[in-house]
């Protein structure tokens, strides 16, 4: 590793949010907030009543007729494509035939009020000539269909690899889908400029593809579209492509009333109109020998994608690409097949079919565990990549394997996991209806997008002639501290403080072409750019320090406020000054794209992630064999962060991230019934965990070792490895389990509600 | 007779009339006032963004209460002064809790913050010191974060309410309060006309005569369920008369042998004379909806609802509760299990209110014992609830009444097991499995979203199992959560 060549009074420092004080005083705007221009009007969706079939009559007289209503949208309305789908053209913005999942967006009231729309939304008469939906995985398999072609990594070797594995364990895990839930629903303003201008307030994730789709679906060019986003209200995935209908829709009613308009979704509508994450069916054979090495592993991923494509592709591809975890697989197959069903399409959700691609191979771990009657710690450990058993599935070498070993026996003591593991047998031993379960599971996580084009990014950094700065950058801030992240690199570039960097909205007019913030590469690829773009305007100020100091411009140190060279100094606002004066530029794009990454999907060869982000967890739980009840009482977790930009905010990502994942792997469930229709619409159905769902002993730390690759200030991408840290919990839920059995691998689906955990107990009793 | 609404909002009295009688505070709130600190996140009371907090006179002291916005009627903050996060900050400082928050890094995406903030605040004011753990789990039971996991928020909360209260308005508390006292009056409030109109009667004989004249009127209490009829079933009410400014329908009355709660008498207020009655009481209170749920809910409403899967009505089935109404000017009381008729469908008459709930208390050689299983543990509707109260003699079940929630149309008892348990002798394990096999011809379950139907007959076994283990004094421990174990510090 190299020194930083930097002094850095800023990164590195545990600052708060930067919205922190506009958050705790309500003053923090979101799209609901902005004030109204006079005359806005409001959008409300009239949806589907069935799961599939082809409309055939749309009679909205009596929508058209309600109180207050202005104008009655169908997707024939769209002067341009009525398609809001990020690439294929297989998302209809509104529905105008055929039916492909319940709650689909059929057409769009536009009315005086909010509460006027929602009322006529509910007048339409829709005759739908229904077909059978094809709501769950089975089902699907059993019809066959696929929104994307089958892809495999094939492997020859595995049969023969397979017969010569002194044992053999088969089995499948169900692994369920999961709602954003983000506080902040979906929510876009439409504004009517002149022309065919627009400027649409959009929560949103991805700015330049809203702009991009909203163009389309209006058919002029892009130019004419800005996308503004200063905040989300959370996105966590849910908002990565799923905005882009939205802001579709209120932009085509902007036009064709030539008023501003707004769509904010009611939350049960949110949740029937929105993706979720992908529910995955996994089936494993796996060969291993008597101490547990697994020689040979055949996986088949199959994933429920819902009716359309939307970003499955990388969402299953990384679930295979972390198919292996920490773990060496000597002879690996892994297929996948993308499923299409009745259901709302799946999207992309914090960690992108990583968590499900996890799971899987975690509870391999277990079974394989189980069956030998060995600690399923020692089981992963023996497993675990190390130097000449380094080389992926996919072909790319874990260059920085050294962090995990270590990292994990650093939380195997720090977590006092032996002495627990012994008191918890003792407590089994004497308790026939509670039981108690430890488990201590890693996360190695790959960073970069798969599909290399998205790895790129670009800033706008402006000094003004008092030495303030603007920075805007094309990464959105839906609550993970990119912001403040990225100021704290500009601060530092230019020797300032923190509150002389003003971060502005993103905007596609200000950076243009960018990727969604997601992929955890939010700071990885802005702070990178946006620091490109500072040195840029500060190596012009520093020559003209030189100039007046007369010393050479590498002699400048920009410090505490202050430019400094040659026994001389000047106030960063007077040099800034200086510079306007002498007619410097002070204003700088920055762009930057991740190095070094190769892979082609095509040839299943190449490079695909920059590094990984190690981690690990050991959580205990006890159950209630008899109800399925279950608490999570402990947890403890050691987090790469490389060098951390802001330990604070990481520390809230790797919090955030387990609590997120501790929903999905226990009380989060969709309900979906065999007509399609989602039965867990609402937060009153639907249960993200609560706060008593929270250990109080919950330990946290950071691994604080540098990246060794060059990342912003050697850190790490922290969004979404934490989710996974939450398998921990799940696989301490199996533990307590199989001591109902020991040596029977237990049969447990997730997410684990105390029905699934009662069903689990009950096969490992041989009741069922 | 009072024709305006008054309250006080930015430190002024409104007075309103002529308004809409389903608005909700929220709407008024963010669309009329412009006071948009307060969000909107789920718009049927699950989430706590909206949470304001009330300020009342309760027995003289002045009372914050948290509540969610979204479905309180604005006609149902009558005499109350309401608080958003807005007045937190006046005048710029921030408050001890708003500090406390940015100190701990308590928000991320900020869009559950204020509404965190004003649930803190509330309990700034309310809670005992020093905070525990667990009383904040309470406290915070109705707000959800989707993005801290809660760790830094407890830790906000924890520094923030270690001593006594010593913000703007435990300096201002005698202003507050003599405020209120102001607003304070008996008369009849009656807004609209007679085809439309928001009623709050202060006496009980109007609003017997108010309930009698308008049998199509929405009788409105609490509101945590009448409320969603509007934010989400979009239904226009039209008349509404609301039973909070009854006087004497609020009482809570204990003598020797009853409890008496006034049909009006919140959840919030209920849970510590409940809770003396069986520590299983006080946790299903406890675990009942959320804080601002049970600020606003009413044990009135929630047994005039009827739902099926109502946690109260089980265990007052058990304990052998009646419920009074009263139609015009009679009054008559029946057994609670004899009020619920058939789903969606109660005992109570068009024109008749529910007006108190008498519950026997538990003798000697009495056990009672109750059991929530749900999904999540706070903050959730059971997939089944069952509470047993058994009367023994001589180590044997003399008498059982056993009552469950989400396992029929109605709460209902378990009329074939109750039986085949009389006479049963507690060290009899088989005899409890040859009685507890009837739960088969006692229920039908259906499956849904919160079980199926094998599991919620599991269960419903499992926990009567439990129940007589522990009556029976085996030596395993039975429970996660143990009976009695400190789960309220409000």
């Amino acid at each position: 590793m190299q020194a930083e060549p930097e002094t850095l009074a800023v990164v590195h420092d545990s600052l708060p949010h930067d919205s922190a004080r506009l958050h705790v005083t309500g003053n923090a705007t979101y799209i609901d907030d902005i004030p109204e221009p006079a005359g806005t009007l409001h959008i409300a969706l009239g949806l589907s009543p069935r799961a599939r079939g082809r409309l055939v009559t749309l009679d909205l007289s009596e929508v058209e007729a309600s109180e207050g209503v202005v104008r009655v949208i169908t997707g024939h309305d769209a002067p341009g494509r009525n398609d809001t789908s990020p690439h294929l053209g297989d998302e209809p913005m509104l529905a105008t035939e055929e039916i492909a999942f319940h709650g689909q967006a059929v057409f769009a009231v536009v009315a005086t009020s909010r509460k006027a729309a929602r009322i006529a939304a509910r007048l339409a008469r829709m005759e739908i000539l229904a077909e059978n939906p094809a709501v769950s995985v089975e089902d699907a398999r059993q019809e066959g269909g696929r929104v994307l072609p089958d892809y495999a990594w094939e492997n020859p070797r595995v049969a023969d690899a397979m017969n010569a594995s002194p044992m053999r364990l088969s089995g499948q895990i169900e692994i369920g889908g999961q709602e954003h839930f983000y506080l902040e629903g979906q929510a876009a303003l439409a504004l009517p400029g002149e022309g065919e201008e627009m400027l649409v307030h959009s929560s949103t994730q991805h700015p330049s593809e809203v702009q991009h789709i909203v163009a389309r679906v209006l058919g002029v060019a892009d130019h004419n579209i800005t996308i503004e986003c200063r905040r989300m209200g959370g996105g966590f995935g849910g908002k990565e492509s799923q905005a882009s209908q939205f802001a579709g829709i209120a932009a085509l009613a902007a036009r064709l009333t030539g008023r501003p308009c707004k769509l904010r979704l009611d939350r049960d509508d949110d949740f029937v109109l929105t993706g979720k994450r992908h529910d995955f069916l996994t089936r494993y054979d796996v060969g291993f020998d008597a101490e547990g090495h697994i020689q040979a592993i055949d996986l088949q991923l199959d994933a429920r994608c819902g009716y359309s494509a939307d970003l499955t592709i990388g969402v299953v591809d990384r679930a295979m690409f972390h198919s292996d975890n920490a773990y060496f697989l000597p002879e690996a197959q892994i297929a996948s097949r993308r499923l299409k069903t009745n259901t709302v399409s799946n999207t992309a959700f914090r960690g992108f079919g990583g968590p499900q691609g996890m799971l899987g191979i975690e509870a391999v771990m277990d079974a394989i565990a189980h069956r030998l009657g060995r600690d399923p710690l020692d089981i992963r450990k023996a497993n675990f990549y190390r130097p000449g058993r380094d080389v992926t599935p996919y072909g790319m070498t874990v260059f920085d394997i050294e962090t995990l070993l270590p990292l994990v026996e650093r939380l195997e003591e720090s977590s006092d996991y032996w002495a627990r593991r012994q008191e918890i047998a003792h407590f089994n031993a004497h308790s026939p209806i509670l039981k108690k379960g430890l488990a201590l599971t890693p996360v190695k996580f790959g960073i970069s997008f798969t599909l290399k084009h998205l790895n790129q990014a670009g800033a706008l950094v402006h000094v003004y002639s008092d030495g303030s700065v603007m920075l805007n950058h094309g990464g959105t801030e839906m609550g993970q501290g990119l912001y403040v992240k990225v100021a704290q690199v500009v601060a530092d570039v230019f020797g300032i403080g923190l509150e002389r960097v003003k971060i502005t909205a993103t905007n596609t007019a200000k950076v243009p072409n960018t990727g969604p913030t997601a992929a955890s590469s939010g700071s990885d690829l802005n702070g990178m750019a946006a620091k490109i773009a500072a040195q840029t305007i500060r190596d012009r100020m520093a020559a003209e320090a030189a100039r007046r100091f007369g010393c050479s411009a590498g002699d400048i140190a920009f410090s505490g406020g202050f430019a400094r060279g040659n026994g001389q100094e000047i106030a960063f606002g007077a040099l800034a000054k200086a510079c306007v004066l002498e007619r410097i530029a002070l204003s700088s794009t920055g762009y930057y794209s991740t190095p070094g990454i190769t892979w082609d999907r095509n040839t299943k060869t190449g490079r695909p992630f920059f590094y990984f982000a190690y981690g690990a967890a050991c959580s205990e739980v006890i159950i209630d064999t008899m109800t399925g009840e279950m608490k999570l009482s402990r947890a403890d977790i050691l987090h790469d962060c490389g060098r951390s930009l802001n330990p604070a905010i990481d520390v809230g990502q790797i919090e955030g991230g387990f609590v997120q994942g501790l929903g999905w792997l226990t009380t989060e469930e969709l309900v979906f019934d065999a007509e399609g229709r989602l039965r867990t619409h609402a937060p009153s159905t639907y249960k993200i965990p609560v706060a008593s769902d929270v250990p109080a002993d919950l330990r946290v730390s950071l691994w604080q070792e540098p990246n060794r690759e060059d990342a912003i200030h050697r850190s790490k991408a922290v969004g979404e490895p934490p989710v996974m840290l939450a398998i921990s919990v799940f696989s301490a839920i199996a533990d307590a389990v199989h001591s109902l059995l020991p040596g029977k691998p237990v049969s447990l689906r997730a997410p684990a509600t105390p029905e699934a955990i009662l069903d689990a107990c009950d096969a490992q009793k041989g009741l069922a | 007779m009072r024709r305006t609404l008054r309250f006080i909002f930015r430190g002024q009295t409104v007075e309103r009339d002529g308004f809409d009688p389903s608005l909700t505070l929220l709407e008024w709130l963010r669309e009329e006032q412009r006071a948009t600190g307060t969000k909107e996140g789920c718009n049927e009371g699950d989430c706590g963004a909206c949470t304001v907090v009330l300020a009342r006179l309760r027995e003289g002291r002045l009372r914050y209460e948290p509540v969610n916005a979204c479905i309180l009627l604005l006609g149902q903050i009558d005499g109350a002064e309401v608080l958003t996060v807005e007045d937190l900050s006046a005048g710029g400082t921030l408050h001890p809790i708003q500090q406390a928050m940015i100190a701990h890094h308590g928000s991320q995406c900020g869009f559950c913050t204020p509404g965190i903030v004003m649930s803190l605040f509330a309990a700034y004011h309310e809670a005992e010191r020093p905070l525990t753990r667990a009383a904040f789990d309470d406290i915070l039971s109705g707000n959800l974060c989707r993005c801290t996991g809660y760790r830094p928020i407890a830790d906000a909360a924890l520094a923030a309410l270690h001593g006594p209260a010593a913000d703007a308005f435990a300096n201002d508390a005698e202003l507050r309060r003599m405020r209120l006292e102001v607003l304070r009056e008996g008369s009849d409030l009656f807004i609209g006309h007679e085809a439309r109109f928001f009623a709050a009667p202060a006496s009980i004989e109007t609003m017997a005569n108010l309930a009698l004249c308008h049998p199509d009127a929405t009788l409105l209490a609490g509101g945590t369920d009448i409320g969603l009829w509007i934010t989400k079933k979009l239904q226009e009410l039209g008349k509404i008369i609301w039973l909070g400014r009854v006087k004497g329908l609020d009482r809570i009355e204990e003598s020797d042998a009853l409890l008496t709660f006034g049909a009006t008498v919140t959840h919030e207020r209920a849970l510590p004379a409940l809770a003396s009655l069986d520590p299983d009481l006080g946790r299903l209170m406890r675990r009942f909806g959320s804080r601002q749920v049970r600020a606003s809910g009413t044990l009135g409403g929630n047994i005039a609802n009827g739902s099926p899967i109502g946690d109260l009505a089980p265990a007052l089935i058990a304990l052998g509760a009646s419920v009074e109404m009263r139609k015009g000017g009679l009054t008559r009381t029946m057994p609670l299990e004899n009020f619920f008729l058939a789903y969606g469908r109660q005992a109570r008459e068009p024109g008749e209110v529910v007006t108190a709930l008498h519950i026997p208390k538990p003798k000697p050689g009495m056990a009672f014992r109750a059991f929530k299983i749900s999904k999540r543990f706070d903050e959730d509707i059971s997939a089944v609830m069952g509470a047993f109260h058994f009367r023994l003699e001589d180590g044997r079940i003399a008498e059982a009444r056993l009552a469950y929630g989400g396992m029929a149309g109605t709460p209902a008892r378990a009329r074939a097991t109750e039986q085949a348990l009389e006479g049963v002798s507690l060290s009899d394990t088989h005899g409890w499995a040859t009685a507890l096999a009837h739960l088969e011809a006692d229920f039908q379950p259906i499956s849904d979203m919160r079980a199926s139907a094998g599991y919620r007959a599991k269960v419903a076994r499992a926990v009567l199992g439990k129940a007589l283990l522990e009556i029976a004094g085996a030596a395993a421990e039975t429970r996660i959560h143990p009976r009695g174990e400190a789960a309220h510090a409000g």
